[in-house]
């Protein structure tokens, strides 16, 4: 094991002090032309710091109900902005700003938990599906066409209400599950494509192991898609999460500070105070628009056809 | 002894809903060591089918593959799927026609190299990057240690195919397929890769089947020649009987059809009628007969065996140089 681990770490270090271009490189100096991908990141980056900081940057404790909120509390009014409590309070006399930023957090760990689960098993299947291809490929696709037969929120949805008792746990393995065949699906396409290529056929005939056939010619040029289809699926992923909490399905505690959470109770307050809802659904938006422009332009820039 | 026999070798194709297909019909041909074979015919011959049966990769399903491959006294048609693997690469190897699109965009040319070096000859890493660096330099690449750590796309058409020269001559195999290895290439390009290629297995004494549609490509590189048409050989010269003397009518048709430097000017090229697609299948007589310009009935009755002719083999019942008394 460590052996391999040196290996892998002399590798890196020849290709860092080498002068090629890798297709990874290539595409980081396309990315780095291209404002959409640009802006895309951005928010991407700025999303990922704030969950970090959030809990350090929050003015108050976000899971606390303040007097000074409760005591203006009424059915049909909601302290907007007052010292100290940048947005006011929320429906439960908790400081509304911090209960937002640090919304974040949770929003970023299921979308990422989400995806890494779902791209991680969809991965291992379409891997397997299409390193062997034949009868095991045959077996593995039709029960993932199974999965993808079920329109996938409803599926998100039924998973999710398996669960009695709802943590962010449930919200992320009912979402990883409809993302697993997407990612099945996409690997094992282009696995296939390069199974028939030119350079897998070259390598056969110069006597190269299948192992290694298998995890350095084909699996690295057909990553690309999937990666790119990470980032789309951490936007959808994000959005599922939410739609989940909206839903009352998610998260069983009523007091978590989750975006989608947030949303779905405020739907009831839009008349007495509209940011409680209006807030988290503009930070779901943009989290989500920025991993969507970063995937968009990650998809460009890997794309064979625009290399020069 | 031969290094290669290839003795009845057949390849059907089988696709559910399709009537098989015959792409290679029974081809027998020898290398002895260090010779340079050449195997010629246009696209749909069965040249290429020939050698990724001799190399064994042939999709097992929907290619059904027979007759005999023996190289060195072990039927490469018999051995495992490990065994053929533990000779491709050492005793055997190929070289495509498309340079860029048979190596790897997305590892270096150098670990291209060093994978089979480690694989077969057993080196370390560092060993089989020096001995990388030497190939690169013996196929030519000028600054070889800077090319071994730059990617396929990094390099000129040219300097591609010499690099999957080197990769194909690493463990210095005993035989070389190269299939079409100049076909993607520049003219002036071209030359230099023959040359290079010639030099090589001179060199090495490696044996060479030329697989190509050149008759130049040939007349530069072969010892002997196979002439391929419709899976079946149709003639078997050595270098020069062939380009004298041709006699099958396809061989015939081929050299009329490129341009001569000594032919007198204005002269018209003569191409073959039809395409290869216009033939008739060999059980009821000869494949080439509706494109011939000498065929007679009995090519249409009777299918032609390969004969021995003039030293070589030939194989039609109304060769070119003769006055046609059968029929």
């Amino acid at each position: 094991m460590t052996k391999l681990l040196t290996r892998k770490a002399e590798r890196i270090d020849e290709l860092a002090e080498s002068g090629g271009t890798s297709l990874a490189k290539d595409a980081m100096r396309r990315m780095l032309h291209s404002p959409v991908a640009i802006i895309g990141a951005v928010i991407t980056i700025l999303f990922v710091v704030l969950a970090i900081i959030s809990p350090f940057i929050a003015p108050k404790d976000p899971y606390v109900r303040y007097d000074e909120l409760r005591a203006n509390l009424t059915p049909s009014h909601i302290p907007g902005p007052m010292p100290g409590f940048l947005l006011g309070s929320d429906q439960n006399g908790m400081d509304f700003f911090s209960r937002l930023l640090v919304g974040s957090q949770q929003t970023l760990l299921v979308g990422v938990g989400a995806t890494i689960i779902g791209a991680s098993v969809g991965m291992v299947i379409g891997g397997v599906a299409g390193a062997f291809g034949g009868a095991t490929d045959t077996v593995l696709m039709r029960l993932t066409d199974i999965l993808l037969a079920l329109p996938s929120l409803l599926l998100a949805i039924s998973i999710a209400a398996l669960f009695a008792h709802g943590t962010q746990w449930t919200v992320i393995i009912a979402v990883s599950v409809v993302s697993v065949p997407i990612f099945a699906r996409l690997l094992r396409g282009s696995m296939l494509a390069q199974r028939s290529s030119d350079h897998v056929l070259a390598a056969t005939a110069l006597g190269v192991k299948r192992r290694t056939i298998v995890f350095r010619h084909m699996l690295p040029n057909s990553l690309g898609p999937v990666i790119v289809q990470a980032t789309l699926t951490l936007a959808t992923a994000i959005l599922e999460a939410a739609a989940l909490s909206f839903l009352g399905l998610g998260d069983s505690d009523p007091d978590r500070a989750e975006w989608g959470l947030m949303l779905a109770k405020a739907q009831g307050l839009l008349d007495v105070k509209p940011e409680l809802a209006f807030y988290p659904a503009i930070a779901i938006i943009i989290v989500a628009l920025g991993f969507t422009l970063l995937g968009e332009s990650l998809r460009e820039a890997l794309d064979p056809k625009n290399r020069r | 002894m031969a290094l290669l026999e290839v003795r009845d070798l057949s390849v059907v194709f089988r696709r559910k809903g399709t009537r098989p297909f015959t792409a290679v019909d029974g081809v027998s041909f020898d290398v002895e060591p260090g010779q340079t074979v050449g195997l010629v015919g246009e696209s749909g011959s069965g040249k290429s089918v020939t050698a990724l049966a001799i190399m064994g990769l042939l999709p097992k399903r929907g290619a059904e593959v027979s007759g005999a491959v023996s190289f060195e006294d072990t039927d490469m048609l018999r051995l495992s799927d490990k065994q053929l693997r533990d000779r491709r690469g050492r005793d055997l190897g190929m070289v495509f026609q498309d340079p860029l699109s048979s190596l790897n965009p997305v590892i270096s040319i150098g670990l291209q190299i060093t994978e089979v070096l480690e694989r077969h000859r057993g080196m370390t890493r560092k060993q089989a990057t020096a001995e990388a660096a030497d190939l690169l330099a013996r196929v030519g690449i000028p600054d070889p240690d800077r090319r071994l750590s730059e990617y396929p796309h990094q390099l000129s058409g040219g300097m591609r195919q010499r690099a999957l020269i080197a990769i194909a001559l690493a463990c210095r195999p005993r035989l070389l397929i190269a299939d079409e290895p100049t076909t993607a290439l520049d003219v002036t390009i071209q030359a230099q890769i023959l040359a290079l290629l010639s030099g090589l297995v001179r060199e090495t004494g490696t044996a060479l089947v030329m697989i190509t549609h050149d008759l130049g490509v040939i007349a530069g590189l072969c010892d002997e020649v196979n002439v391929m048409y419709g899976g079946r050989i149709v003639e078997r010269a050595e270098r020069h009987a062939l380009f004298h003397a041709s006699r099958h009518p396809y061989t015939h048709g081929l050299l009329a059809s490129i341009p001569r430097l000594d032919a007198p000017r204005g002269e018209k090229l003569v191409p073959i009628k039809g395409s290869v697609t216009d033939n008739i299948p060999w059980a009821q007589g000869c494949a080439f007969a509706p494109r011939c310009p000498n065929a007679l009935a009995v090519c249409r009755e009777i299918t032609p065996e390969l004969e021995a002719d003039n030293g070589g083999m030939l194989r039609c019942h109304n060769p070119v140089g003769q006055m046609s008394g059968v029929g």
